[in-house]
């Protein structure tokens, strides 16, 4: 029997539901891809969509997801969530697309974004503090938008280095392994992303005069 | 410590990087700065948006996938089955 997307309800029933799947799939049966593919490719190409940004990219790179996950479910182990390691893969196949598509190597300055200093140090106009119920509006539903739009501003590098540690987990050693970056760099990167997304957010959060 | 140098530091001090020496410094300057401290607030809220924003249990269900992807998917599999051994 293959599980059926809609057979799932809470993560016993997942987890069981992705063991009976992982069987199939290593004895090869199409149905079984097929199953696999309509129960997580929805997931996985808003995960691609975030860093390729074009949906026929994400396309591209979620079929290229699919295809490793079917040649390597033998050396799955299981130690992880299936749809943890299907994240994983599928991220690896969109920085596989920004490769190819040399998107990573573009020097965009993202100076504009970062804070000013004076000649002593002090920060050029320091804009104040946050407001709360600003922020708090942020991580609501449709407002969240916001933050996604913001961080799709950043120059690629630094948006890829930003999903990659503050989004989707990965380590400082990792991110720079797949990006054939040194972890130095991958951390002066992820803090002038945050410097900058924070640039971006700041007019939103800051408690505006009344 | 210049405020310059506090942000410089920020990454590196909220991923528990730094020395206890150093942290102390940081601490000296927050306690004189409300300019710095307001940064490093927002700094943390940044970090927390950007999670919020992509990953949130409340996102809706992501539309199903597309039938010509399945389709290539299938296709590319069949061109070039699973070796067994
Ligand atoms: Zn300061």
């Amino acid at each position: 029997m293959i599980a059926h997307p809609t057979s799932s309800s809470g993560p016993a029933a997942e987890a069981h539901d992705d063991a009976e799947l992982l069987g199939e799939l290593r004895a090869g049966a199409p149905a079984a891809y097929v199953a696999l593919m309509r129960k997580h490719g929805g997931r996985m190409l808003a995960v691609a969509l975030r860093y390729l940004s074009h949906e026929n990219e994400a396309q591209e790179a979620v079929q290229d997801a699919f295809v490793s996950v079917f040649r390597a479910v033998g050396d799955f182990k299981g130690d992880s969530r299936l749809a943890t390691w299907l994240h994983r893969i599928t991220v690896n196949a969109a920085l596989g697309i920004l490769r190819k598509k040399k998107r990573l190597e573009r020097e965009t300055s993202i100076d504009a974004l970062l804070p000013k200093f004076l000649p002593d140090g002090h920060r050029d106009s320091p804009e104040g503090a946050w407001a709360q119920e600003r922020v708090q509006e942020l991580e609501k539903g449709e407002t969240r938008r916001m933050v996604r739009e913001a961080i799709g501003k950043l120059p690629e590098i630094h948006r890829t280095v930003l999903m990659m540690r503050d989004i989707d987990e990965f380590s400082t050693e990792e991110t720079g392994r797949l990006l054939g970056i040194q972890p130095n760099a991958v951390k002066a990167r992820l803090h002038r992303a945050r410097q900058a997304l924070r640039t971006l957010l700041e007019p939103h959060c800051r408690g505006v005069c009344p | 410590m210049t405020c310059r140098e506090f942000l410089d530091y920020i990454g590196a001090y909220l991923s528990g990087e730094l020395s206890e020496a150093e942290c102390r410094e940081l601490r000296v300057h927050l306690d004189v700065c409300s300019q710095c401290v307001d940064y490093l607030d927002s700094y943390q809220q940044t970090i927390r948006l950007s999670k919020i924003a992509c990953c949130a249990d409340s996102d809706p269900v992501p539309g199903d996938v597309p039938e010509d992807l399945v389709k290539a998917v299938l296709a590319a599999m069949k061109q070039r089955p699973i070796e067994r051994a």
